[in-house]
């Protein structure tokens, strides 16, 4: 069932980048070409898609559950890192050399051209690399630089780790 | 180029876009960022459900025969055939979105619905350095 309604979810949210322009790059270049040829239709695309989905989002908030799933699922993360930042900034950079950020890229697949085809391999891996670097990082005891890493989550919870102490007193306790 | 200021269907196209973030949200409590979910398929944790992604990404894919077999129209496009430019570019936003927790759906549309500062500091950030590289490969070096 849930498989069924994400491929309809899917093809809504293809047909609106398609419907709306953002599947061809040049409307999205000329949307950032501020003092050239400039373009705002993109702004109206952001405008009604975010109108519609701070409803949805409302609705979400009051209600206790999902239709079809347990748990509404919010991203959690507060506070603004460099990751957010450098992160973002470089993804501007590729999105405005290209056009095609990642719903455009992939919706523009069967039609396609020939920069699409080398752009999609070529995001997936990037997509690959970050998660393998994301991953890493969140590990630090697998990366054995002879360098002192701390996890970001460790970070922020103040850098308190599960008390060893108490683990260490069970046998005694139960000897006792 | 020059290309055509479409306002009626770019607010229609975005509703549509709209719809389908409400609409995964409410009916399975995910949020409708591409990035996200090219990662639950590709990359996939306990909590990631990826023949759910598949299939949402299915939908998308297919979504440009179903339109011109719908409204008899061609979808236009203008994409550059410079290979190297292609390749610095998709590498950068597909490392850059997953680094970042977010694209142009994921932080420009979900984050923006729901009053996210980070989402507001990244479509800020993207925005910007989106419009920077345009106007220095564009006006400056004259590649894009």
């Amino acid at each position: 069932m849930l498989v069924g309604v994400n491929l309809l979810l899917g093809l809504l949210f293809g047909l609106g980048l398609v419907l709306s322009g953002m599947a061809d790059p040049a409307k999205v270049q000329n949307f950032l070409d501020v003092t050239g040829s400039w373009d705002p239709s993109l702004a109206f695309v952001m405008a009604g898609a975010v109108a519609v989905t701070s409803v949805g989002f409302g609705v979400a908030r009051v209600r206790t559950a999902p239709m079809l799933d347990s748990v509404f699922q919010f991203p959690q993360r507060q506070g603004i890192d460099v990751d957010l930042v450098g992160g973002a900034a470089l993804f501007g950079i590729g999105w405005g050399l290209g056009g095609l950020c990642p719903g455009p890229a992939l919706t523009g697949l069967p039609l396609a051209a020939t920069g699409t085809l080398v752009f999609v391999p070529s995001m997936l891996a990037g997509v690959t690399l970050g998660t393998w670097v994301g991953r890493m990082r969140r590990r630090p005891e697998r990366l054995s630089l002879g360098v002192e890493l701390r996890s970001p989550e460790l970070t922020r919870r103040g850098g308190r780790c599960e008390p060893l102490t108490e683990a260490g007193k069970d046998p005694v306790q139960i000897g006792q | 180029m020059v290309t055509e200021f479409t306002p009626l269907a770019s607010l229609a196209g975005g509703v549509l876009i709209g719809l389908s973030a409400a609409g995964l949200m409410l009916v399975s409590g995910r949020i409708a960022g591409i990035t996200g979910i090219v990662r639950r398929f590709l990359m996939p944790d306990a909590n990631s459900r990826p023949r759910e992604a598949a299939a949402f990404l299915a939908g998308l894919v297919v979504a440009p025969v179903i339109y011109s077999w719908v409204t008899g129209l061609t979808v236009e496009q203008t994409v550059s055939s410079n290979g190297l430019l292609m390749v610095v570019a998709g590498m950068l936003v597909g490392f850059g979105s997953t680094i970042g927790s977010g694209c142009t759906s994921g932080h420009g549309i979900c984050g923006l619905s729901r009053m996210s500062l980070r989402s507001l500091v990244a479509t800020a950030t993207f925005m910007s350095t989106a419009a920077a590289t345009v106007y220095v490969f564009r006006h400056g070096l004259g590649v894009i």
